[in-house]
C-alpha cells in the first residue's frame, strides 16, 4: 500500500468526515488517494481559510478539524490559522505535503532549497502542540493516531504532520495495529482528591463566591457540571471571552463576560467576591486587566488541565490540575457533603442590584446600531444557532450584547485576535452542523481579509450568513487613535469600500443592504431560509466606540463608559 | 535581577530529530535564559539526557520546569538543587607559549588544577581541564595572563548525589 493511501485510511479510522484544503505539487499523491474515499473534501480558496475552517469545525463539533496544504507557500499560508488554533487550544490537524526527502534524482531533497520547499516543522514548532515530519511510509498509521490523540487530549491544540512526497508514493507493508507510544505525554485528567476537598471547604464557607469560567469549560464539555456547581453555591458565573457560551447568559446567575470590553456587572462583581473559583482559564491579559488589582484579597481556586497555567499569570491559593468536567463533578460531589443548599442573601441581593444598575434591560430597538442590531439578532436566531465573529469592534460588540445560550455557539478568535477568522470558521462550523444556522458577525475590514472564501461557500454548498458592520474604517484601531492618539487618524480609513451586495452576487451568493432594524430583520429571515450564503451590509457610524472599556493598564474595576 | 538564581535542570528526552530544536525554541519564545546546555545518549534505549543551566527568579524557574514538561518529546524533567548534585564541565584551552620558562609555569598551573596537557606545539599548549564551572573560571583567569588563543567549554553536566536517579521505569 502507498503512504498516501495509508494516510487516507488512517484518517477514515479516526472517523474524519471532512477535510478543508488546497492541493499542490507536493501533496498530489494524497489527493489521488482521497479520490477513493468517502471523506468530504472542501476546496478552500486560500490555505488560511482552510485552517480557520478546520478550527471552526473543531470548535462547533468538539471533534478535531482537519486541513491539507501543499509544501512551501501552501504550508506557510496555514500558519496564521495554526497559530490561532494554538492560542485558543483548538484541536486542528494540519497535514502538509513536503518536497521529497530523497529520490532517484538526488537534487530533489529536503534541505536543498527545492522548489516550494519551506521548513514548516521549524516554522510551526512554537505554534503547535506537536509536529512531526514522517520519515517512512510505515510510520503513517501510528503517527496519525498519535496526532489525533495529542490534539484532542489534555489541553487540546493543533498538530502538524509533514509528509515528503516520496513517502506518499512509497509502496510498503503497512501495519495499522501499532498503538500510541508516548512516554513523555501523560495528561493528568483526574483532579487530586485532597485539593478538591480543600476547595470545597473554602467554597462552602464563602460568603461572596464567584465563578470565572474559561474556554476550558467548553472544550471539556463541562457546562452541565458548571451549572450544577454554580446553582448549589448560588455563585454568579462570569466568563472570560473564550468562556462565552459555557453558561447561558440569560440565567439569573450569569454576569456575562469579563475583560477589557467586559460586561460591567461581571467586571465589578469579580472584584468584590471573597472566593474566586476559576475554571479552564489562563488569566489572559485582556481578561484580567492590571494584574495587581485583579481579584486582590480574594482567595483563589484554579482548575486547569495544563499544569503550566497554574500560577503562570496569577498566583492562586488552591491549584487543581485536571479536566474541568471531572474536577467540577468531584467538587460538586464533595460540596454536597457540606451543604444541601447554600444561600448568600446579601451577596445575592448585591448581584441583583448591580446587574440592574449596570446592565439595564434594553429599550425597544429603534435606531440601527451595533447594540440594537445584536439584541435583535438574538431574537431572530434559534438557541442553538452558531455565531462566529471577526476581530475588532464587531467582536467586542458581539461579546457585550449578543447573549450566548448554549455551549459551542459562540466562536471567535480570542488569543491571537485574527481578523478574517470568522467567515471561514463559520463555513467550518456549518460543515460540522449543517442543520443549524451559522452567522458571522463581521466588520468590513475583517471580512475583506478572507472574503475569497465566498467562492468556496457557494461552490461547496455551505450557506452561512455574514453580517458586515460597515463603517468604512478599521474600527477598533480608529477607536484607539480617537481615545489615545489625539484623534490623529492614520491608515484606518478604508476609503471606497466595495459594494458588499455586488461582491456577494459576483461570487454567486446573495446580498442585502439594510438601513433599518425592520430591514435588517427581514434580511436575516431571508438569509436563514436561503440555500446560498447571504451577506448583509449594515452601515454604521465610523465614530461609534465600543464602550464600556477598561483602559490599558487599568484594573477591571476602573471601567469607563456606559453599557 | 533581584532574587535571581541558577538552577540545573536535567531532562530525559526522546532521542528523535527535532527535540533539541523544540526545547531551545521554547526557551527562546518564553524569554528564559539558557546559560549552558549539554546533550548526550543515556543508558536507557531511545532516550537522551539534556542538562540545562538556567537563571531566573523562583517563579520563572518553576515555569521553565512546567513548560519543559509540556513538550511532548520530553519524557521526564527534574530540577536539581546545586547542593545535591555532582556537576562537571570540561574546557579545552589553547595557550600561547613564547618561551620555555612560561611553558613550565603553565604546566605547573595545570598540575595544580589537575588538568592535562593534550597537545604541544613549539608556540602553544592545549590543556584539558575538568571541574565545576568555578574551578574552570579560576584556571582560565590564570591563563589569561599568558594569552588564551582559543577556548572551548562544554557547559555543565550533572547527576544528583546518592542513589536517587532520573529514569523511566518500563
Amino acid at each position: 500500500m502507498s503512504g498516501a493511501k495509508a494516510l487516507i485510511e488512517s484518517l477514515e479510522q479516526q472517523n474524519v468526515k471532512a477535510i478543508f484544503g488546497i492541493l499542490g505539487g507536493a501533496n498530489l499523491p494524497i489527493y489521488d488517494a482521497l479520490c477513493d474515499s468517502k471523506i468530504r473534501h472542501i476546496l478552500s480558496r486560500h490555505e488560511q481559510g482552510a485552517a480557520h475552517a478546520a478550527d471552526g469545525y473543531a470548535r462547533a463539533s468538539g471533534k478535531p478539524g482537519v486541513c491539507f496544504a501543499t509544501s512551501g507557500p501552501g504550508a506557510t499560508n496555514l500558519v496564521t490559522g495554526i497559530a490561532n488554533a494554538h492560542m485558543d487550544s483548538s484541536p486542528v490537524i494540519a497535514i502538509t505535503g513536503q518536497v521529497p526527502s530523497k529520490g532517484v534524482n538526488t537534487s530533489y531533497m529536503i534541505g536543498r532549497d527545492a522548489f516550494q520547499e519551506a521548513d514548516i516543522i521549524g516554522i510551526t514548532t512554537p505554534i503547535t502542540k506537536y509536529n512531526y515530519q514522517i520519515l517512512e511510509a510505515a510510520e503513517i498509521p501510528q503517527t496519525i493516531k498519535t496526532a489525533f490523540y495529542i490534539a484532542t487530549t489534555g489541553r487540546p491544540g493543533p498538530v502538524l504532520i509533514d509528509i515528503p512526497k516520496n513517502i506518499q508514493t512509497e509502496i510498503t507493508e503497512i501495519d495499522f495495529t501499532n498503538g500510541i507510544d508516548l512516554p513523555g505525554y501523560k495528561p493528568q485528567s483526574n483532579p487530586h482528591p485532597l485539593q478538591i476537598k480543600k476547595a470545597a471547604e473554602l467554597l462552602a464557607k464563602a460568603e461572596k463566591p464567584i465563578i470565572l469560567a474559561g474556554g476550558g469549560v467548553i472544550s471539556a464539555n463541562a457546562s452541565p457540571e458548571l451549572m450544577q456547581t454554580a446553582e448549589l453555591l448560588m455563585a454568579p458565573v462570569a466568563t472570560t471571552f473564550m468562556g462565552k457560551s459555557s453558561f447561558p447568559e440569560t440565567h439569573p446567575l450569569s454576569l456575562g463576560s469579563i475583560g477589557m470590553h467586559g460586561n460591567p456587572a461581571a467586571n465589578k462583581l469579580l472584584c468584590e467576591a471573597d472566593v474566586l473559583l476559576a475554571v479552564g482559564t489562563r488569566f489572559a491579559d485582556r481578561s484580567t486587566g492590571n494584574l495587581d488589582s485583579f481579584c486582590a484579597g480574594e482567595k483563589k481556586i484554579q482548575i486547569d488541565i495544563d499544569a503550566a497555567e497554574i500560577g503562570k499569570n496569577v498566583d492562586v491559593d488552591i491549584p487543581i490540575v485536571g479536566d474541568a468536567k471531572k474536577a467540577l463533578k468531584a467538587l460538586h460531589e464533595n460540596l454536597t457533603k457540606h451543604l444541601k443548599t447554600k444561600t448568600n442573601p446579601a451577596w445575592t441581593k448585591r448581584i441583583k442590584e448591580t446587574k440592574q444598575q449596570l446592565n439595564p434591560p434594553a429599550a425597544e430597538a429603534k435606531e440601527l446600531k451595533p447594540k440594537t442590531l445584536l439584541l435583535e439578532l438574538r431574537k431572530l436566531l434559534p438557541e442553538d444557532a452558531i455565531v462566529t465573529t471577526e476581530v475588532g469592534q464587531n467582536q467586542m460588540w458581539a461579546a457585550l450584547y449578543f447573549k450566548a445560550l448554549k455551549p459551542r455557539t459562540f466562536i471567535s478568535s480570542g488569543g491571537l485576535g485574527t481578523m478574517g477568522f470568522g467567515f471561514p470558521a463559520a463555513l467550518g462550523a456549518k460543515v460540522a452542523c449543517p442543520d443549524r444556522p451559522v452567522v458571522d458577525i463581521a466588520g468590513d475590514g475583517s471580512f475583506i481579509m478572507t472574503e475569497q472564501e465566498l467562492a468556496s461557500s457557494v461552490a461547496e454548498n455551505i450557506p452561512v450568513t455574514v453580517i458586515v458592520l460597515n463603517n468604512s474604517v478599521l474600527g477598533m484601531v480608529a477607536q484607539w487613535q480617537r481615545m489615545f492618539y489625539k484623534k490623529r487618524y492614520m491608515a484606518v480609513n478604508l476609503g471606497k469600500i466595495p459594494d458588499f451586495v455586488k461582491l456577494a452576487e459576483a461570487y454567486g451568493a446573495q446580498g442585502f443592504h439594510v438601513g433599518s432594524i425592520a430591514e435588517f430583520s427581514k434580511a436575516v429571515k431571508k438569509a436563514l431560509k436561503s440555500t446560498v450564503t447571504t451577506v448583509i451590509d449594515v452601515p454604521i457610524s465610523s465614530e461609534e466606540d465600543v464602550v464600556p472599556m477598561v483602559p490599558p493598564g487599568c484594573g477591571l474595576n476602573q471601567q469607563v463608559g456606559e453599557y | 535581577m533581584e532574587n535571581e538564581r541558577t538552577k540545573v535542570i536535567a531532562a530525559l528526552v526522546e532521542n528523535k530529530p527535532g527535540v533539541l530544536h523544540s526545547v531551545a525554541n521554547m526557551f527562546r519564545r518564553r524569554g528564559f535564559n539558557i546559560e549552558s546546555i549539554t546533550v548526550g545518549h543515556t543508558e536507557q534505549k531511545g532516550l537522551a539526557r539534556m542538562t540545562i543551566t538556567v537563571s531566573g527568579d523562583e517563579k520563572t524557574l518553576e515555569q521553565v520546569v512546567k513548560q519543559m514538561n509540556k513538550l511532548i518529546d520530553v519524557v521526564k524533567v527534574s530540577s536539581l538543587e546545586p547542593e545535591n548534585i555532582v556537576s562537571r564541565e570540561l574546557a579545552l584551552v589553547k595557550v600561547s607559549v613564547p618561551d620555555t620558562k612560561t611553558r613550565s609555569d603553565i604546566i605547573n598551573c595545570v598540575e595544580v588544577f589537575r588538568g592535562h596537557v593534550v597537545d604541544v606545539s613549539p608556540e602553544t599548549l592545549t590543556i584539558e581541564i575538568t571541574g565545576t564551572p568555578d574551578k574552570i573560571d579560576a584556571f582560565l583567569n590564570l591563563m589569561k595572563t599568558y594569552g588564551i588563543m582559543e577556548l572551548a567549554r562544554t557547559g555543565l553536566t550533572a547527576l544528583s548525589r546518592g542513589p536517587k536517579s532520573i529514569r523511566i521505569d518500563e
